[in-house]
C-alpha cells in the first residue's frame, strides 16, 4: 500500500505532468481528509488531485453528475445483459459489427467535420488513419469472427490417455476502454470492435479533449449499436474516477505512463486485467547507405504527416552519424517544402496541436535554454491557431527537456553519433518504445537491430506502417504498455480462453491412485518419461 | 537488515547487468540451463523425495507425480520445442504494402521475478522458471517461507546446476517479498492467494509492469446421476482431486460438489468405500495423505467445522490429530450455504456436498459465486456438457477427471476474474515471459505516391481502393483511368 502511495504522491509532486484529462475541482479537497480511505478511494482521489495539481480547471457546468453510484447502476445494466447470454452469440456480434460498419459508411462526412473540429485533421488524414483503419478492421473482424470464435483443438499426451482438449474462447464479461484524444475515433471504436467480436458488454469512455468527437461517438454508438449492451459515457476526471471505481472484467486505456499507472492500480483491487496502449520516445534509426529520396519522404510522411506527429507510434527523434546528418536534414527540409509548402503553418494538409496544454508543453520544450539554439527549421509557434511549424533540432542536449519527455508534436529532434552502431546503444539506455525504426541496406544492421532493440514494434525502412497490420500485434513493452491488439489479437485480448479437457470412464490407471507402491512409482516416471519399453516393463512388474 | 536489504538490491542489479549483456538470449544458454534443471532433480529424487515428506508428508509417489514429474515433462517438452518456440511467425500482409514483409518475433522481458507457494514447493517454483529460462530472461525466484526445507534446498543447490548470474534464489518471509515487490521488474509470475495477489499487482502498476496471477478460488465438480460402472472410477478421481494432492492443498483441487438429492447417498458411500482404500479409516494411521502445512492452517480449517450448523453435516471424518496435523478426509452434506466454509476456500481435506433437484441447477449456483480456477464435470450427458461450457467461466473445465489439465502442456493453465491473469504451461510459459515484437522490413523500391501529403481527391481516391482491395481500381488510379468519384469531392 505504502508502495503505491509513494508512486502517486511522488507523481502528484512532479510538475511536468501533462493533464490529459481535463478537470472539475469538486473532489479535490476531499484528497487530504481520505488518506486513510480504502486503497482504491485513495488511488482515485490521488488521480483527481493528480489532475487537479495541473490548474486546468475547466468551467464546464455538466448537466448531470456521473458519479459512482451512476456508474455502478449503469454496469449492473451491462451486466445483466452480459449474463443473459445476449452478446455471446454469433448472431449479436456479427449484427453489430455490420452495424458499426453502417454508422462509419453513413457518417463519413459527420466524422470528418468533428476530426477537423477537434484537430483539424485534414481529411486525407482523417480517411487514412481512422475511418479506413476501423472499417478495415470491422471488415476483417466480420470475415474471420466464426474461425476466431471456434474452439482451438489442443493435443494430450501419454499421462491424460485417452483424453481429447480444446482451447474454448469465451468473452469476459463487462469491459471498460478509455481512449485518447489524438485518433479519437480509431483509439475509442478499434478496441470496442476487439470487444464486441470476442462477445463482451462495454463502455466506452472517449477523451474530453476532442469534445467533437466524444459527443458524436455518444450520438453515433446510441443510435446504431445495442445499447442493453454498448454504452459511451462521456466525460473527464470524476467520470472516469467514478467508472475505474467498478469491477471491470478487462480495462482497456489508451493514453499515458501517468494515468496509466492508476488505472492498473485501480484494477488490481478487483485483479482486473489490463490492456495498457502507451507511448514513449520512438527513435529512428538512419544509416548513410539509403535511397535518401524514399527515406526523406517516408520519415516527414510519418513524423508531421501523423496527426503532426500526435500518435503514439510517431517517431521521436533521430539518430544518424555526425557525417551524415547534414545530407539527412537537406532531405528533410526539401520534403517538407514539397508536401506542406513554403508556409507550413497555414498548410491545409497539417493538423494542429491537439491542446492548449499541450501546445504550452512543445513551447516549453522549444524555448528550454539548451535547445533554443540548436532549432535549424522551423521553430514558429502560433498560439492563436494552436499551430507550431514542423521544427528540426540538431543535437539538443541529453538532458533538455525535449530528449526526456515524449514530444507528441511537430519537433523532430536528430542525434548525432560517431558510429551508426552507437545509436543502438542509445535507444538501450533508454525506457523501451512503443516503436523502434531503422533506414538502412546494411543487412547485418538489419539483424542487429531486430535482435538487440527492444521495442513494441519494429519497422525497417518505413515509419508507423505496422500499425496498419492486422496480422501483427500492436502494442508495448516495458514503459510502452502491456498487452496488445488488432485483428485476431484485439479478440484474443478481450477474451479468456478456457481449457476444457474431456475424458471418459475407461482407460483408468491405477497408478495415479493410492495405495501408492514403488512399482507405481516406476510406472509413473516411465509414463513421464514417455518410453513405451519402461511403461511395458513396469506395468509387468520388471524394474 | 538494512545491509542484508542493500546487499539484496544489489545482487539483482547484477542480474540486470546480466540480461544487459545478452548471454541469457542465446539459444544454447537455455538448453544449458533446462538440462541444469533436469540434472537437478534427477541428481536429487531422493533428497526432494525426504523433503517433501517431511513437510507436506507427502507420498513419494504423489511427490512425483505432482512436483518431480511435472518438472521434468515441462523441460523436456521445453527441450524438444525451443527451437520452434523461438523462431519467428510470419505476419500475411495485404498487396499493398508490397514488397514488404512482416514477422512475429518472442523476445525475452528482461528480469523477472517468481514468488511461489508452499503447497507445491518445488513445482510451482521451478515450473514457471523452465518458462522464464526458455524465452531467456534472468529470474529471482522466492519460494515460500512455510515450506522453509524446500526453499533452502532451492537456494543452496539451484546456483550449483544454473548460471548463477542469471538465476538466483531469494529467501525470506513478507517483508522480502514486499522488499522485493518494490524493485522494477520486467514480469512478476506469483502464485499464491487472491489477497496477495492484488497487493502484487498493485505493487507492479507502479513500475507499469506486467503481472501473471495464479491464484484459486472455490473449484466445483458437478456429479451427474452415473451408472456404478462408472460411478466407481468417478468417486476414484473425486478422491484424488480432493485428497489425493496434498490433502486438498491444491489450487486447482475440487472445493465443493454439486449432486442431485437422489444421487448423493450413492456418491457418499462410494466416496466412504474409496476413502477407506486409499488411505485407511483411522487419523492415526492414515497413509497416502499429506498433512497440513502448518498449525495456522490446520487451526483453520478446524474453525470451519467449530460452527455446530456446520458440524451437525459431518457425514463421514471429521477427526483432527493435532501432533501429525493430519486432518481426515472429511465430507459434508449440505452444510449451510452462509456458512464460512462454503464462501472461503477451503484449501485442504473438507469436501461439502450440496445437493439439489435437478442437475443443471448447478450451473446457476457456480454463476453466483467468482469464476474458479478450474470446474469439474462428471456426466455423460452430451447436450449438459455443452451447457456447462456455454454457460460458465472459469480458468479451465475438465470432463469426468480431476487435476490431470495440469498435465497437459498444450492447455493453457491459468484464472479467469478473481481466479487470476494470465497463463502458463508449456508454450503459454514461453509467451508469458516473451515479448511479441512486430517486425515489419520494407525495401526502398516501389514508392506510393498517395501515402504522401500534399493531399488531393485522386490520392483518397486511391487510398480508398487500397483499403477495399480493389485492386483494379488501383490499377486504373494509378495509370490515369479513373477519375475521383463525387462522393468524395472536397467539401470546402
Amino acid at each position: 500500500m505504502e508502495v503505491l502511495y509513494d508512486a502517486c504522491w511522488s507523481m502528484i509532486k512532479s510538475k511536468d505532468v501533462i493533464c490529459d484529462l481535463s478537470i472539475t475541482h469538486r473532489h479535490h479537497r476531499s484528497f487530504s481528509l481520505q488518506t486513510h480511505a480504502s486503497i482504491c478511494s485513495l488511488q482515485i482521489e490521488l488521480a483527481i488531485a493528480l489532475m487537479a495539481s495541473e490548474e486546468q480547471l475547466k468551467n464546464s457546468t455538466a448537466p448531470e453528475v456521473f458519479d459512482a453510484e451512476a456508474a455502478s447502476c449503469l454496469i449492473k445494466e451491462l451486466r445483466g445483459t452480459f449474463v443473459s447470454g445476449k452478446t455471446k452469440s454469433y448472431e449479436w456480434r456479427s449484427s453489430q459489427l455490420k452495424s458499426l460498419l453502417k454508422m462509419l459508411e453513413d457518417s463519413d462526412k459527420q466524422i470528418c467535420d468533428a476530426l477537423f473540429s477537434d484537430l483539424s485533421k485534414p481529411e486525407m488524414e482523417a480517411y487514412i488513419h481512422e475511418i479506413a483503419m476501423i472499417k478495415n478492421s470491422c471488415k476483417s473482424a466480420l470475415k474471420q469472427l466464426k474461425d476466431w470464435m471456434k474452439p482451438e483443438k489442443a493435443k494430450t499426451n501419454l499421462g491424460t490417455f485417452p483424453s481429447s482438449a480444446e482451447i474454448v474462447p469465451e468473452p469476459l464479461g463487462v469491459v471498460l476502454v478509455i481512449s485518447a484524444w489524438n485518433y479519437p475515433l480509431l483509439l475509442s471504436v478499434d478496441p470496442v470492435i476487439g470487444a464486441i467480436a470476442a462477445g463482451n458488454s462495454v463502455v466506452l469512455k472517449p477523451s474530453e479533449l476532442a469534445p467533437a468527437m466524444s459527443s458524436l461517438l455518444a450520438k453515433l454508438l446510441g443510435k446504431y449499436l445495442d445499447n442493453s449492451a454498448i454504452k459511451v459515457v462521456e466525460g473527464a476526471v470524476p467520470e472516469t474516477s467514478a467508472l475505474l471505481e467498478q469491477k471491470w472484467d478487462k480495462i482497456f486505456y489508451t493514453g499515458n505512463g501517468r494515468v496509466a499507472r492508476i488505472v492498473m492500480a485501480a484494477a488490481a483491487k478487483n485483479l482486473t486485467p489490463v490492456v495498457l496502449e502507451l507511448g514513449g520516445k520512438s527513435p529512428i534509426l538512419v544509416d548513410s547507405n539509403i535511397d535518401l529520396a524514399v527515406t526523406g519522404k517516408r520519415i516527414v510522411a510519418g513524423k508531421w504527416g501523423l496527426n503532426n506527429g500526435q500518435a503514439c507510434v510517431a517517431p521521436d527523434y533521430i539518430i544518424t552519424t555526425k557525417q551524415y546528418a547534414p545530407v539527412l536534414i537537406e532531405s528533410l527540409k526539401h520534403n517538407l517544402v514539397k508536401f506542406f509548402g513554403e508556409d507550413p503553418m497555414n498548410s491545409p494538409d497539417m493538423s494542429r496541436v491537439g491542446h492548449a496544454n499541450h501546445f504550452a508543453r512543445l513551447k516549453r520544450q522549444l524555448d528550454d535554454d539548451k535547445v533554443s539554439g540548436k532549432i535549424i527549421h522551423g521553430g514558429q509557434a502560433d498560439k492563436s491557431s494552436q499551430k507550431i511549424a514542423p521544427t528540426i533540432v540538431l543535437d539538443a542536449p541529453e538532458d533538455s527537456l525535449i530528449m526526456n519527455e515524449e514530444i507528441f508534436g511537430p519537433l523532430l529532434p536528430i542525434v548525432t553519433v560517431e558510429k551508426i552502431e552507437d545509436g543502438i546503444e542509445f535507444i538501450n539506455s533508454r525506457p523501451k518504445p512503443l516503436a523502434a525504426y531503422l533506414f538502412t541496406n546494411n543487412k547485418q544492421l538489419k539483424e542487429e537491430f531486430v535482435s538487440n532493440v527492444s521495442a513494441g514494434g519494429i519497422v525497417i525502412n518505413d515509419v508507423g506502417l505496422h500499425l496498419m497490420l492486422d496480422t501483427l500485434p500492436f502494442g508495448g513493452v516495458g514503459d510502452s504498455g502491456m498487452g496488445s491488439y488488432h485483428g485476431k489479437f484485439s479478440f484474443d485480448s478481450f477474451s479468456h480462453k478456457k481449457a476444457v479437457l474431456y475424458r471418459g470412464f475407461l482407460g483408468d490407471a491405477p497408478v495415479r491412485y493410492p495405495p501408492y507402491t514403488p512399482g507405481k512409482l516406476r510406472l509413473l516416471k516411465a509414463l513421464v518419461d514417455g518410453s513405451l519399453l519402461g511403461i511395458i516393463r513396469a506395468l509387468f512388474g520388471f524394474s | 537488515m538494512n545491509d542484508h536489504m542493500e546487499m539484496m538490491r544489489r545482487s539483482v542489479e547484477e542480474l540486470r547487468l546480466t540480461f544487459k549483456s545478452g548471454k541469457t538470449r542465446g539459444v544454447d544458454w537455455r538448453k544449458t540451463q533446462l538440462r541444469g534443471i533436469l540434472r537437478l532433480i534427477h541428481e536429487n529424487e531422493d533428497t526432494l523425495f525426504n523433503l517433501l515428506q517431511s513437510e507436506l508428508g507427502k507420498h513419494p509417489v504423489e511427490s512425483y507425480r505432482d512436483e518431480i514429474g511435472v518438472v521434468k515433462k515441462s523441460a523436456d517438452h521445453a527441450l524438444s520445442c525451443i527451437d520452434k518456440w523461438i523462431s519467428p511467425k510470419k505476419g500475411r500482409l495485404p498487396l499493398a504494402f508490397f514488397p514488404a514483409s512482416g514477422r512475429v518475433l518472442s523476445e525475452p522481458l528482461g528480469l523477472v521475478l517468481i514468488i511461489g507457494s508452499w503447497n507445491f514447493p518445488i513445482s510451482l517454483i521451478l515450473d514457471p522458471l523452465i518458462g522464464a529460462i526458455s524465452a531467456g530472461n534472468t529470474v529471482v525466484l522466492k519460494p515460500s517461507e512455510l515450506s522453509p526445507q524446500c526453499a533452502s534446498f532451492l537456494a543452496n543447490m539451484l546456483p550449483t546446476y544454473l548460471d548463477p548470474k542469471a538465476v538466483m534464489v531469494i529467501e525470506g518471509g513478507p517483508e522480502v517479498c514486499n522488499q522485493l515487490l518494490q524493485y522494477k521488474w520486467d514480469k512478476i509470475f506469483f502464485t499464491g492467494s487472491t489477497k496477495v495477489g492484488k497487493i502484487v499487482m498493485a505493487a507492479a502498476a507502479k513500475n507499469l509492469t506486467p503481472v501473471t496471477l495464479e491464484l484459486g478460488g472455490k473449484s466445483p465438480a458437478i456429479f451427474d446421476s452415473l451408472p456404478y460402472s462408472d460411478l466407481k472410477v468417478a468417486a476414484k478421481r473425486v478422491a484424488s482431486g480432493k485428497w489425493g494432492a496434498c490433502a486438498g492443498q491444491a489450487c486447482i483441487g475440487i472445493d465443493y460438489m454439486l449432486v442431485e438429492h437422489k444421487f448423493a447417498s450413492t456418491l457418499i458411500e462410494q466416496l466412504k468405500k474409496t476413502i477407506k482404500r486409499f488411505y485407511g479409516d483411522d487419523v492415526k494411521t492414515l497413509k497416502n495423505h499429506s498433512r497440513i502445512i502448518n498449525k495456522a492452517h490446520f487451526d483453520r480449517l478446524r474453525s470451519l467445522l467449530e460452527d455446530p450448523a456446520v458440524a451437525k453435516c459431518i457425514v463421514y471424518g471429521g477427526s483432527f490429530d493435532d501432533t501429525s496435523l493430519i486432518i481426515e478426509p472429511t465430507i459434508l452434506l449440505n452444510p449451510p450455504l452462509d456458512a464460512e466454509i462454503m464462501n472461503e476456500e477451503i484449501f485442504g481435506p473438507l469436501l461439502p456436498i450440496i445437493t439439489m433437484d435437478n442437475i443443471e441447477e448447478s450451473i446457476e449456483f457456480i454463476n453466483s459465486k467468482p469464476k474458479p480456477l478450474a470446474l469439474y464435470a462428471f456426466t455423460k450427458n452430451e447436450t449438459f456438457k455443452k451447457q456447462i461450457l456455454a454457460e460458465t467461466s472459469s480458468g479451465s473445465v475438465t470432463f469426468n477427471d480431476t487435476m490431470i489439465q495440469f498435465l497437459c502442456d498444450d492447455l493453457p493453465f491459468g484464472g479467469v476474474g478473481q481466479s487470476g491473469i494470465g497463463r502458463y504451461h508449456g508454450k503459454y510459459s514461453f509467451d508469458t515471459f516473451s515479448h511479441e515484437k512486430a517486425v515489419l522490413e520494407r525495401s526502398f523500391y516501389f514508392e506510393l505516391e498517395p501515402r504522401h501529403p500534399p493531399w488531393n481527391n485522386t490520392k483518397l481516391e486511391f487510398l480508398r481502393s487500397v483499403y477495399d482491395y480493389d485492386y483494379v481500381g488501383v490499377l486504373l488510379i494509378l495509370l490515369g483511368f479513373k477519375r475521383p468519384s463525387k462522393s468524395s469531392d472536397k467539401k470546402d
